[in-house]
C-alpha cells in the first residue's frame, strides 16, 4: 500500500507536495525544451528529407535497442528503490538506487560508444558528406550529403545523454544521503521526485528512439 | 483519485513486461515492414511509443493516483507541441 506522509501533505490548490509540484513544473519546461529539439528535426527531415538517412542504413538500431531496454530497467530499479524506501527498506533502498545508478551510466557509456563509432564511419555532427558504413552496402559508400543529419541527431541524443549523465550524478548524491539515513517511510519526498526526474528521461529517449532511429 | 488516499502499489513489473514487449514490437515492425507507405510506419511506430510513454507516466510517475488538476497541468505542454510543429511544417 502506498500510504501519504507527513512530508507529502498535500498543499492546497494543486493538491500535491511543494517538492513534486515543482518538479513536474520543471519537468513541463523540459517538455518544451525537447519538443523544440524534437520538433526542429520532424520538420527539417520533412522539408528536406534528401538530406536524411534512412536510419537503419546509418545508425546501429539493435545496438540502441538493447540501449533502450537497459534504460527501461533502470526506470524499474528506481520504482523498486522507491517502493522499498516506502516499506522503510534502507537495504533495499540502497541497492535498487546503485542498480539504477550502474544502468544509468552504462546507458551512456553504451552511448558514448555509439558514438565513437559513428565518429569513426565519418558521421560526424557538421559533416558536409561522410561515408557511412550502410548497413549491407560496400565499405566506404556514401550515403548522404549535408550537415543537417549529423546536426540534428547529436543535439538530440546529446541532450538527452547530458540529462542522462546529471541523473547518475544526481542519483549518486541521493544514495550518498541514503546511506546517511537522510530517507525513512515518513520522509521519502527527495527518493519520489529523483524518480520522476529519472522516469522523465526514459520517457524522452522512448520518443527519441522512435523518432531518431526506427522512422 | 484525490491526494491523500492510500492505493495499492501500481503493478510494477507488468508494465516492465508491457514495455519490453513493446519496445521489441517496435523494433521488428520498423525492420519487416519497410514495404509499408512511411505515412503508416510513422503512424504505427509513434502509437506504439506514446504508448509505452503513457505507461510510463501512468504507472512508474504514479499521474494515475495523482489529482485530476495535476493532469491538467501535465498534458498542457502537449497541444503546445503539436501546434508548433503542425503550424511549422505546414509552411513548407
Amino acid at each position: 500500500m502506498t500510504t501519504i506522509t507527513a512530508d507529502r501533505a498535500p498543499m492546497a490548490g494543486m493538491k500535491v507536495y511543494h517538492l513534486k509540484l515543482g518538479m513536474w513544473v520543471f519537468l513541463l519546461s523540459e517538455v518544451m525544451f525537447f519538443t523544440g529539439l524534437i520538433g526542429a528535426y520532424v520538420i527539417l527531415r520533412f522539408a528536406h528529407p534528401e538530406a536524411f538517412g534512412v536510419p537503419g542504413e546509418v545508425l546501429n538500431v539493435p545496438l540502441t535497442a538493447f540501449n533502450t531496454f537497459v534504460l527501461i530497467c533502470s526506470s524499474v530499479t528506481m520504482v523498486k528503490a522507491f517502493a522499498a524506501i516506502e516499506q522503510n527498506d534502507q537495504q533495499g533502498l540502497q541497492k535498487w538506487l546503485l542498480a539504477t545508478i550502474v544502468l544509468g551510466a552504462s546507458f551512456v557509456g553504451v552511448q558514448a560508444w555509439e558514438y565513437t563509432l559513428l565518429f569513426s564511419e565519418g558521421f560526424v555532427p557538421m559533416a558536409e558528406s561522410y561515408h557511412a558504413i550502410a548497413r549491407g552496402a560496400a565499405e566506404g559508400s556514401e550515403v548522404i550529403g549535408g550537415p543537417l543529419y549529423g546536426a540534428t541527431f547529436y543535439t538530440m541524443t546529446g541532450f538527452h545523454g547530458a540529462h542522462v549523465s546529471i541523473g547518475v550524478f544526481c542519483l549518486c548524491f541521493t544514495l550518498w544521503r541514503a546511506r546517511k539515513g537522510a530517507y525513512t517511510a515518513g520522509n521519502l519526498g527527495g527518493v519520489e521526485i529523483m524518480g520522476l526526474y529519472w522516469h522523465f528521461v526514459d520517457l524522452v529517449w522512448i520518443l527519441l528512439f522512435t523518432f531518431v532511429y526506427l522512422i | 483519485m484525490e491526494t491523500g488516499e492510500e492505493h495499492k502499489s501500481p503493478p510494477y513489473m507488468m508494465v516492465f513486461v508491457v514495455l519490453a514487449v513493446l519496445t521489441v514490437a517496435e523494433v521488428l515492425f520498423a525492420l519487416l515492414f519497410t514495404g509499408l507507405p512511411k505515412f503508416w510506419l510513422a503512424v504505427g511506430l509513434i502509437f506504439m511509443a506514446v504508448w509505452k510513454a503513457v505507461l510510463v507516466a501512468m504507472y512508474y510517475m504514479h499521474l494515475r493516483f495523482e489529482p485530476k488538476r495535476l493532469w491538467i497541468l501535465v498534458a498542457s505542454p502537449i497541444p503546445l507541441a503539436i501546434i508548433l510543429v503542425v503550424v511549422v511544417i505546414r509552411e513548407f
